[in-house]
């Protein structure tokens, strides 16, 4: 128990009431705040994606419209809880929680600030910080599928059940991706806890893994976490003109609500792990105002994470939603390769330093083979394809038999 | 274009672009868009200067009206107090707006102009006898105006030329009648100026008609924004129109603060005339 606390310097000196309460204060501030942060972050993202498509967006619920995520909820509270007649009635109430939690506890690990001191006690600002601070991440971005998989199944519905297959598979698939790139931060960290590297990045904006890692595993990240998220434009799982509403076609009243809200928890969760891994978390310029180094780290943190939250929405905006070969194909074929190789050089480079970039010509190589490898396969698949790609289709019947001898 | 691989990073230029383009929704309750010239809404039967009705009470309104939403009941004038110049006058006059479609075929067919129609389009009523107007909610009032009535959203300009209502600028496709007045002044509303026609001498100013590609420039392709409008050009004849529309407001603020630049004299010289 000791050794698991060891990293967090609050429980250094034992744990008595005052801790706890230390503790108490923390995770009831989280809460809060992660819950008024949702809802604000419902509201710019119907506020930004109007403006981008010179509307107006949301703006009779309070000033500029602020209330109107207060609204939809109050609304979903009182609508009627409907229970299919072929729904597994536990694990169907149970999947919205399930959906949930793990957007909770994700943001616990998440570095919002610096350290400050009250009496003997040194408080980390977040929530914990467990050794395994950024595995905890990946486990309940893990545990999230399980909400959205359970979710659909126990519809006992066809659209729900299409798309929570395809919903694992996606996160399935871009874990692989994720995870590899969350390993090239940890190798120059030199630690999993959050915490541990957000400090390697302190002291200035070259020392970002942005720019110690060569930027690209920034854009593998992005794309593996905006797929992750189920966002646009990898937002397959509730692509309406296929599958309804996805996974959660038969969800009603507050049920579907706690949905919504875990995709938008999700979303700036993650744009606060993209801040805490790529870009140095709460670390930025602090002015030699008095109490400075308490409150500017936090509002460094905010804008960064608002400014991830602003180009998920711009994502939305952009981009048309792929197609699910597509998908598969750019998780497989190109992102896990790409990280993978970029991992070889980075742990290669942190092993041997300079001498590492001899591994630029191995992974070129490996690359090109790989490349033609996947180019072979397609190639040789396509005489056996059981559906061939739109546009080369032919008819059976203007075929030549030729096994009939009839030209 | 098509085949670059990175030509979907176009899409988020023009995305962004899109944040300070203005905005083409007008946010309904609050404000509205200004009316066209020619919108069809609420009828009002007229009167004459000298205060009597229009009305013959001929009925013509309601055969040519295809909705059928018309009810007219023609009765002799009484001799001493007459109620409109004529032989005849509306006795009885009803349109049920649950029908009507504001075809205007009524004001076409009227011989006399006594119903004309309004640019009033937000009634709404709770039930069915309601729809039905009756001549005494539909008759303007001693100073020509429609009445307006408790449950009708009236805004300002609904009731502009109420009664100038104008047939098509060129009737048969006459040329000769473009440019002229095609409908008499009336009590309450001067004469309404000529629209112009197919020959394009209009007046869009006074006819308070504006066309779409200059309300929306904003939005247009670059090669169909003129190109006096385009670039510094363009930002500086933007700035103008801008200047103009805030002018009000600037000489509000200026009023004000000279307001209370010369209270707060006042107070000072107050003060030091009070410690003297």
């Amino acid at each position: 128990m000791t050794a698991f606390l060891a990293t967090d310097p609050l429980f250094a000196q034992g744990i008595n009431w005052q801790v706890l309460v230390i503790v108490f204060v923390k995770v009831l501030v989280a809460f809060v705040a992660l819950l008024t942060a949702t809802a604000m972050m419902i509201w710019f993202e119907r506020k930004v994606i109007s403006d981008m498509q010179s509307r107006i967006g949301p703006n009779r619920a309070g000033p500029w419209g602020l209330l109107q995520t207060l609204a939809d909820g109050t609304k979903l509270v009182f609508k009627e809880d409907l229970l299919p007649d072929h729904a597994d009635s536990f694990t169907f109430k149970l999947a919205p929680y399930l959906s949930v939690l793990p957007a909770f506890v994700a943001f616990a690990v998440v570095p919002v600030g610096g350290v400050i001191r009250i009496g003997s006690h040194i408080i980390e600002l977040q929530v914990a910080d467990p050794p395994i601070g950024i595995l905890l991440v990946l486990a309940m971005s893990g545990i999230a599928v399980y909400g959205v998989m359970l979710a659909g199944w126990s519809s006992g519905s066809k659209y729900p059940l299409l798309g929570s297959v395809r919903a694992s598979a996606q996160v399935i698939s871009y874990e692989a991706a994720l995870g590899m790139t969350v390993v090239t931060v940890v190798l120059v960290s030199r630690s999993l806890s959050t915490r541990a590297i957000v400090v390697a990045q302190s002291g200035g904006f070259w020392n970002w893994n942005l720019i110690r890692l060569g930027f690209l595993p920034f854009i593998f990240f992005m794309i593996a976490i905006t797929a992750e998220l189920t966002r646009p434009p990898f937002d397959l799982t509730e692509a309406e003109s296929e599958l309804v509403g996805g996974f959660h076609t038969e969800y009603s009243s507050i049920r579907f609500g706690m949905f919504y809200l875990a995709e938008f928890m999700n979303t700036i969760t993650m744009s606060a792990v993209v801040v805490t891994l790529f870009f140095g978390g709460p670390d930025g310029l602090i002015p030699p105002w008095p109490g400075a180094t308490i409150y500017m780290p936090i509002i460094w943190f905010l804008l960064k994470t608002v400014a991830f939250c602003f180009i998920y929405v711009w994502f939305r905006a952009a981009l048309p939603r792929l197609r699910y070969d597509q998908l598969m194909d750019l998780g497989w074929k190109r992102l896990i390769p790409m990280t993978l190789a970029w991992l070889l050089l980075v742990a290669s480079i942190v092993t041997w330093h300079w001498r590492g970039l001899l591994m630029v010509p191995v992974v070129l190589v490996a690359g090109f083979l790989l490349v033609r490898a996947s180019k072979l396969g397609a190639d040789r698949s396509e005489e056996s394809l059981v559906l061939p790609p739109v546009g080369r289709r032919v008819t059976p019947a203007l075929r030549p038999r030729e096994d009939q001898g009839v030209t | 274009m098509k085949d670059q691989p990175l030509s979907f990073l176009g899409g988020f230029k023009l995305t962004f672009q899109h944040l300070t383009r203005p905005r083409v929704t007008t946010s309904y309750p609050d404000d509205k868009k200004p009316k066209q010239p020619r919108q069809h809404g609420r009828h009002v039967l007229n009167r004459y200067e000298d205060g009597m009705e229009k009305c013959i009470g001929c009925e013509l309104c309601a055969g040519v009206c295809p909705a059928d939403c018309i009810y007219v009941r023609g009765l002799d004038n009484p001799p001493d107090h007459p109620v409109s110049p004529g032989e005849r006058y509306g006795y009885v006059y009803e349109i049920n707006y649950l029908r009507c479609i504001h075809c205007d075929l009524c004001v076409e067919a009227c011989p006399t102009e006594a119903i004309t129609e309004s640019k009033l389009f937000e009634f709404s009523f709770s039930n069915r006898s309601d729809a039905i107007y009756t001549k005494n909610e539909l008759l303007v009032d001693d100073q020509g105006m429609p009445q307006k009535l408790p449950w009708e959203d009236w805004r300002e300009g609904d009731d502009m030329m109420t009664s100038g209502w104008m047939r098509a600028t060129s009737p048969s496709g006459s040329a000769a009648y473009e440019g002229e007045v095609q409908w008499a002044g009336e009590l309450g509303y001067g004469v309404r100026a000529p629209e112009g026609g197919q020959s394009g001498h209009r007046d869009d100013a006074l006819t308070g008609t504006k066309p779409l590609r200059e309300v929306l420039e904003a939005h247009l392709l670059a090669e169909d924004i003129p190109l006096a409008h385009r670039g510094m050009q363009g930002r500086v004849w933007r700035a103008k129109i801008g200047a103009e529309k805030n002018k009000k407001k600037m000489e509000a603020t200026r009023a004000r603060l000279k307001a209370a630049r010369a209270s707060r004299k006042a107070a000072k010289n107050e003060k030091s005339e009070g410690k003297a």
